[in-house]
């Protein structure tokens, strides 16, 4: 049967993927931001997961405004790196799952999330930058990826507590596959940032830190916070941090801190990063 | 359950946040032809056109008039009071050579360096900023405070 292993969360700020991408990582601006993943680079390389089911939003990449789907899952055999207006990222094409994501959007459906089903799309640094992170640069990432995305641009994204009952939700999808998968889940985006307006910079250590500190353990006190707290306290673009509960979710009634890095800033952002392991 | 049953009083908070435009549904909707517009920037054979010629190339698009200002002035804010949306205008900065950094400091009313020395300071804070209506209580209740003081001397 596939089981879900692990948890891990970070941010997928597109300047880390540029610093990547140009070898600027050990640059002294950036080497603070990416020192703290070099653990989890270790760890994956330990752990070798068969499947990530990659929680992440698309910025206006695959999804224009003639589409808007609230929560919509990869289901192709691969996705390419998307063209962000610069061209796209030379990194790895992203191969899928199909036989487990098609197996999950038809249990997510019959378990009464009203899924959208994506059989082609292109993915973008929200999806990419998390896979440079763990892997840094191979010649082909060593998974496959399951991408899922969520709308985190369009008013009202979905409530925390709707991600967090999701996570359980593709749980117990997962866990009636037959095959004998490790399967991890990750959630991507945030923490506090604001891309826009006056207030544009605004960065919350303290509440990232306590949101980091509510994913460990046995308490579900996240997936009651409002929009509304996430951004008055995190900035706009803050909201982000709801991907990050369908990842809790997953981890079922408790989970264990494996490790944890945060660090401000990289370009506009509060770089986060959680590794959990789900307890009995 | 989080989500609130009143979505009136849902969208009103999103109002009271000091120097944030939310993408609401009604923002949305006077900006989809904005952001259809700075979508199409995402194929290179679009962007060469739009570089040789910006105006010819708005007149393809149903903005108004101040849309199409704001574009040309490349005014951030403006454009986001006129329903654009970050993750799309950034295909207009991008395609100006512009980084998300350098982008987003011409909104906060501050120069680059400025800028970019706050973020690098650990940011903006959140104090002060997170609520328009606390900020005119507070203000009320220290002006309040101020004019008792001032009567407290008059009594010496």
């Amino acid at each position: 049967m596939a089981r879900i292993t692990a948890g891990v969360a970070c941010s997928h700020i597109p300047a880390l993927g540029v610093a990547v991408d140009l070898d600027k990582t050990a640059e002294a601006y950036w080497q603070p931001a990416f020192a703290g993943f070099e653990w989890t680079k270790q760890w994956e390389k330990a752990e070798k997961p068969d499947v990530v089911i990659l929680v992440y939003n698309d910025h206006a990449s695959a999804f224009d405004m003639k589409i808007i789907p609230t929560f919509a899952i990869g289901c192709a055999e691969e996705f390419q790196p998307a063209d962000e207006g610069w061209g796209p990222r030379k990194v790895p094409t992203v191969i899928g799952h199909p036989d487990l994501a098609w197996h999950i959007a038809q249990s997510l459906i019959l378990d009464e999330f009203d899924m959208t089903i994506i059989n082609e799309m292109d993915v973008d640094h929200g999806l990419t930058v998390p896979l440079s992170m763990m892997f840094g640069q191979p010649e082909a990432w060593p998974c496959k990826v399951i991408p899922l995305a969520v709308n985190v641009v369009t008013y009202p994204p979905p409530s925390g507590n709707r991600c967090w009952a999701l996570g359980e939700a593709i749980a117990r999808a997962v866990a009636s596959f037959d095959e004998d998968l490790n399967v991890q889940v990750w959630g991507t985006g945030g923490m506090s940032h604001q891309l826009q307006g006056p207030r544009a910079g605004l960065i919350n250590k303290k509440w990232d830190n306590a949101f980091l500190d509510g994913l460990v353990g046995d308490s579900d006190a996240l997936r009651h916070i409002p929009h509304i707290e996430y951004l008055r306290e995190t900035g706009s673009e803050g909201i982000e941090m709801v991907m990050w509960l369908i990842m809790r979710g997953a981890m079922g009634k408790a989970t264990r801190e494996l490790h944890r890095h945060y660090h401000v800033p990289a370009s506009n952002t509060a770089v986060g990063h959680i590794v959990l392991e789900p307890t009995p | 359950m989080t989500s609130p049953r009143d979505i009136h009083a849902y969208l009103a908070e999103f109002d009271d946040i000091p120097g944030t435009r939310v993408y609401t549904a009604a923002r949305a909707r006077v900006g989809y032809q904005l952001n259809q517009f700075a979508m199409s920037l995402m194929k290179p054979e679009n962007r060469t056109r739009w570089k040789a010629d910006e105006l010819a190339y708005l007149s393809e698009w149903k903005l108004t008039p101040e849309q199409k200002q704001g574009v040309l002035d490349r005014d951030y804010n403006r454009l986001l009071d006129l329903g654009g949306n970050i993750y799309f205008l950034a295909k207009v900065f991008s395609t100006d050579g512009l980084s998300f950094l350098q982008a987003v400091s011409t909104m906060s009313g501050m120069n680059i360096d400025d800028y970019s020395a706050m973020m690098i300071a650990g940011g903006r804070s959140p104090e002060g900023v997170r609520s328009i209506r606390e900020n005119a209580d507070k203000a009320a209740a220290d002006e309040a405070i101020a004019s008792t003081d001032v009567s407290g001397m008059g009594d010496q």
